[in-house]
């Protein structure tokens, strides 16, 4: 049976100097891995932990965490005992690099590439890391937190032109 | 031959006869009230609707709002084919050049209605994927308020869109004004 305990001991075994941790939080368990050994440990999973259902990739920005703003989530399922977890990636934001998991799941090309397209991470190895759902023609990378909610020097929309004072 | 008049009392409603001389046998009247009736009574549609403006716009086609009354029963999804461009809904950046290409592709006269806000302003979407508006990459003729308006509005839409054309000048798209309205887009 796939418990936290067994997949922490058989992970830490494989990668003794990942200093990987499994946790549960929130319902779901979850572990931090180091962003250069991404393929490594998801191909472990994948292969010897029956981890064969790729949920999801995404990622999130914490401007307040120093060297580590960008963080890559994967979600893996293992889909004979039932077991879901959480993959961390934490990466700084001057270099946002990992390595690509289209080699294992060919699901993950468009899901990195979504990736890629809104918060600028760099998957290496990827077949083909161009913007997906934005205009190709886009400079920036919208869902990074470090543009303001809106322009405050625009006009149109306060309260004097919808007849509020 | 006598000119028929609009009846009251007829359950067939008869376009206005235009302003013109006649008499037995012939009428004289000019070129623009002419063609622009004609015109007016027979906007072909294209309808290019992308959200909730469109399902409002579906109504307006039915039989309950009925828009076929207006001379404008044809959808035509083919854009050589139609003289008015009915846009309803968000029109996002990535779709922007699929939209010019669309009314480019429409032969002259060729007229745009934005239905609701979105269309016209971007709406409640003020955000980096959305288009503030489609008269950012096409000239827009009439702007249908609301979110989403009523096929009510639409109507109205479509007959202040039939105003216009109806007194449009035929040189109107051959005047300097216009063709610098055309260059501002990026349209020759």
């Amino acid at each position: 049976m796939m418990t936290l305990e067994n997949i922490k001991d058989s992970l830490s075994k494989v990668f003794p100097n990942a200093g990987i941790d499994v946790i549960e939080n929130k319902g779901m368990l979850q572990c931090e891995i180091p962003a250069d050994n991404n393929l490594e440990i998801v191909s472990y999973l994948n292969k010897e932990l029956d981890f064969i259902f790729l949920t999801d990739i995404t990622a999130a920005h914490y401007p307040d965490q120093k060297g580590r703003e960008l963080c890559v989530i994967t979600h893996l399922h293992n889909l004979v005992d039932n077991v879901r977890l959480r993959l961390r990636a934490y990466m700084p934001i001057e270099q946002p690099d990992t390595y690509s998991l289209t080699p294992i799941f060919s699901g993950a090309d468009w899901m990195e590439r979504e990736t890629y397209d809104f918060f600028g991470v760099n998957f290496k190895g990827h077949p083909n890391l161009v913007r997906i759902l934005n205009v190709d023609d886009m400079d920036y990378f919208p869902m990074r937190k470090e543009y303001q909610m809106e322009d405050p020097t625009r006009l149109d929309k306060d309260d004097i032109m919808f007849g509020r004072e | 031959m006598r000119p028929v008049k609009n009846n009251e009392n007829a359950k067939i409603k008869l376009a206005e006869m235009p302003e013109g001389y006649w008499g037995e046998g012939f009428m004289a009247t000019k070129f623009d009230k002419v063609i622009g009736l004609a015109r007016a009574n027979s906007l072909w549609p294209l309808p290019f609707a992308t959200s909730c403006c469109g399902i409002e716009f579906m109504a307006t086609m039915g039989p309950n709002y009925d828009l076929a009354r207006y001379g404008s029963e044809r959808m035509a999804f083919t854009p050589r084919q139609c003289d008015m461009l009915l846009v309803a809904g968000t029109i996002s950046k990535k779709l922007a050049p699929i939209l010019k290409k669309v009314y480019l592709q429409m032969a002259e006269p060729r007229w745009v209605i934005a239905i609701g806000a979105c269309a016209s302003s971007g709406g409640i979407f003020d955000s980096y994927s959305v288009l503030q508006g489609i008269d950012q990459i096409i000239p827009v003729d009439v702007y249908v308020s609301g979110c989403a308006p009523r096929p009510e509005a639409i109507l109205d839409g479509v007959m202040k869109l039939q105003d216009l054309v109806k007194n449009e000048s035929l040189r109107r798209r051959h005047s300097p004004k216009y063709i610098a309205l055309l260059n501002e887009y990026g349209i020759q």
